[in-house]
């Protein structure tokens, strides 16, 4: 501001100029700065706003039967509308208050559930750990969907019961990751402190070892959270999830497979899974690389 | 076991130490695999037999109809005949007992030996999973490797990108639209079946359509069947080839990071065969474990693409037992399921001495 115009103007300093843009940027951007992670977020972030709003953002009720059955998109309607004479794109609006509300219920679930078995098998180790951890790995053996269905089937076709499905197969992956992490923290320096401070074992873990633990388990949480949506909708898509006349994307990929030549059916409400899943995927992966190396493989060995 | 190994941990060592000592190694891998596996498939047993028993349905109103479940006698008759009238943990013991004798039980909708039943489904599921297994690991391999190869320039984000994608895919939604656009719109490859309707099943052998008609050369069957194939196992392998590529990627990349690699190049050893001999071979290990995770999941996606495209497999059956609470059937596909879980950890650890000489010998 002080310099005169007329002031001759300094060489500019190559060196200088980079190093500049150098602190500027660092080596490896931040996983929010990355392209497909902000993607991700963008992506979430509009199917947050449209399940809070979607009464105001939906041009119709989605379980109103009021149109031309199986019309193909148009300007009334968008997505067309299924055999019912429904609008799917208000359905597929509506769906996103189901699908994501109970990704997150669902996710949370499962590693509290994860968390505190694997925690107690690492911590204990001995045969809890054998039997918890046998227990795990029979889950884990069994095709996730196969033994949805069974529990599904058996609980009866609800949606309720589909959550409980999909959280009984979904506990193992979290119970190995807290477990292994809990027995390369039960050696570290600080635990070793705390307990010949006198510290129990309940203390150890929640105080001392949660908070260490606490970011790869975020981080499996966000990679899985997808797996979960995908295997969500598929149980509904078999009819063992939402019942009709539920607008819930998996329930409505379904009613376009009996319908597929009219293909706007059970096409949109499947991008929309597709969307979600993908997105959720984005931030995952960006939130991984952000962990030291031997976390993250130890998240991908998973 | 324990008899065994200690007879022959007893035994001098004389002759050729070495190859002996490799040859016990590898019994008693075997059988330690063998015993975790058979452990396995007794939990998993369990498992079903606790999960069939929760269910509120009766199976005696399932079988007998109407008209004899109004027969208080009748109902008991079937109940002792099939030992419902049994405490649970007899009932289980029975079916174990029965399981040895290789008697799985009717099925409560087909009203057929569940044994009968899978022996007809069982070839057309392995048929389908083995072809999109191969075709996933060929596929996904390859694509990892150029994307590990042009790491941060464009074909790796396109293929990170793509990758993604296949694994955020619903398989039954990408199945209908692959069922919508290559048949119904453009007719290039059958919707459904294992053959055409006027074909005949190539002779028994295998009961894999494509291996059969192979076998005794009758091509024109095995085009057909091949072409059947086709869709359903490209559909089932889109999440297979995402998950193989991720994991192709990142462990070449981990171990391109190596000095050994760097020392590789520096004594001008063509990158060709840099990467494909001193990157590739030791990051197979690991993705032959995924693998093997990858056959299992595509285990899963039979359930659900079986259904679109009426592939008469066990995804198919497991899916009507389930919903039909068919508690006989679903304990066979649970133990099928668990059979192939410990077949294919069998083959991927055999397959781990193959690629790799050191952990043949440890």
């Amino acid at each position: 501001m002080t310099v005169p115009a007329s002031a001759p103007l300094d060489p500019p300093d190559p060196v200088a100029a980079v190093a500049r843009r150098r602190r500027l940027r660092p080596v490896t951007p931040a996983a929010w700065r990355r392209p497909l992670a902000l993607t991700g977020l963008g992506v979430i972030g509009a199917w947050v706003v449209i399940a809070i709003f979607a009464p105001l953002i939906a041009p119709d009720n989605p379980l109103a039967q009021k149109f031309a059955i199986l019309a193909p998109p148009s300007a009334a309607h968008w997505f067309g509308t299924d055999e019912l004479g429904r609008d799917v794109f208000s359905r597929v609006l509506y769906g996103a208050r189901i699908t994501l509300p109970l990704a997150v219920i669902l996710i949370i679930a499962a590693m509290i559930i994860g968390a505190v078995i694997g925690g107690i098998a690492g911590y204990f180790g001995g045969w809890v750990d054998n039997v918890l951890m046998r227990v795990a790995d029979l889950v884990f053996a069994f095709p996730g969907i196969i033994l949805a269905l069974a529990i599904a089937a058996a609980l009866g076709p609800q949606l309720r019961n589909a959550v409980i499905a999909v959280i009984f197969v979904s506990w193992p992956s979290y119970a190995r990751l807290v477990r292994s992490l809990v027995l390369s923290a039960r050696s570290a320096q600080y635990v070793v402190a705390s307990r010949l401070l006198g510290a129990s074992g309940p203390r150890i873990l929640f105080t001392d070892i949660r908070p260490n633990a606490a970011g790869p388990v975020l981080v499996l949480a966000a990679l899985d959270i997808g797996n979960a949506v995908l295997l969500l909708s598929g149980l509904s898509f078999l009819g063992l999830g939402a019942q009709p006349p539920t607008a819930e994307w998996g329930a409505m990929v379904a009613e376009g497979a009996q319908n597929f030549n009219d293909w706007w059916v059970g096409m949109f409400p499947g991008l929309a899974i597709l969307t979600v899943v993908l997105a959720f995927n984005f931030i995952g992966d960006a939130l991984r690389d952000m962990l030291d190396p031997r976390t993250a493989r130890a998240v991908r060995n998973i | 076991m324990s008899s065994a190994s200690t007879t022959a941990a007893a035994a001098p060592a004389q002759g050729r130490p070495r190859a002996r000592g490799r040859h016990r190694d590898l019994r008693r891998f075997l059988l330690q695999r063998l015993g975790t596996g058979l452990v396995l498939c007794v939990g998993i047993t369990l498992v079903a037999f606790v999960l069939t028993h929760v269910v509120p349905g009766d199976p005696a109103a399932a079988n007998l109809g109407q008209r004899a479940i109004g027969d208080p006698a009748a109902v008991a008759a079937f109940r002792h005949q099939y030992g419902l009238d049994r405490p649970l943990p007899v009932q289980y013991v029975l079916y174990l007992k029965n399981l040895l004798h290789g008697n799985l039980g009717i099925s409560e909708q087909s009203h057929r030996p569940v044994r009968a039943d899978l022996a007809e489904y069982v070839p057309a599921t392995i048929e389908l999973a083995l072809f999109a297994i191969v075709l996933s690991m060929v596929i996904g391999i390859g694509l990892g490797i150029v994307a590990a190869v042009f790491r941060d320039r464009w074909p790796d984000h396109l293929i990170r990108v793509l990758s993604l994608a296949g694994v955020s895919m619903p398989v039954f939604w990408i199945a209908l639209v692959a069922f919508y656009l290559l048949f119904f719109k453009l007719g290039w490859l059958p919707g459904g079946g294992r053959l055409d309707p006027t074909q005949t099943a190539p002779t028994h052998l295998t009961g894999m359509f494509t291996v059969d008609a192979a076998v005794h050369g009758q091509w024109t069957l095995f085009w057909s069947a091949l072409r059947h194939l086709l869709l359903p196992g490209l559909v089932l392998a889109i999440f297979t080839v995402g998950m193989l590529t991720r994991f192709t990627r990142a462990s070449m990349l981990e171990i391109m990071g190596n000095d050994y690699v760097r020392a590789a190049r520096l004594k001008g050893l063509p990158e060709r065969v840099v990467i494909l001999r001193h990157v590739l071979r030791p990051a197979l290990v690991s993705i032959i474990t995924v693998a093997g995770v990858a056959f299992g999941s595509l285990l899963s996606g039979t359930v659900l693409v079986e259904n679109i495209f009426s592939w008469p497999g066990v995804g198919q059956y497991a899916y009507r037992s389930a919903v039909n609470l068919d508690l006989p059937a679903i304990m066979g596909v649970s133990l099928f399921v668990a059979l192939v879980y410990i077949v294919v950890n069998l083959v991927v650890d055999l397959l781990y001495g193959v690629i790799d000489p050191r952990i043949r010998l440890s």
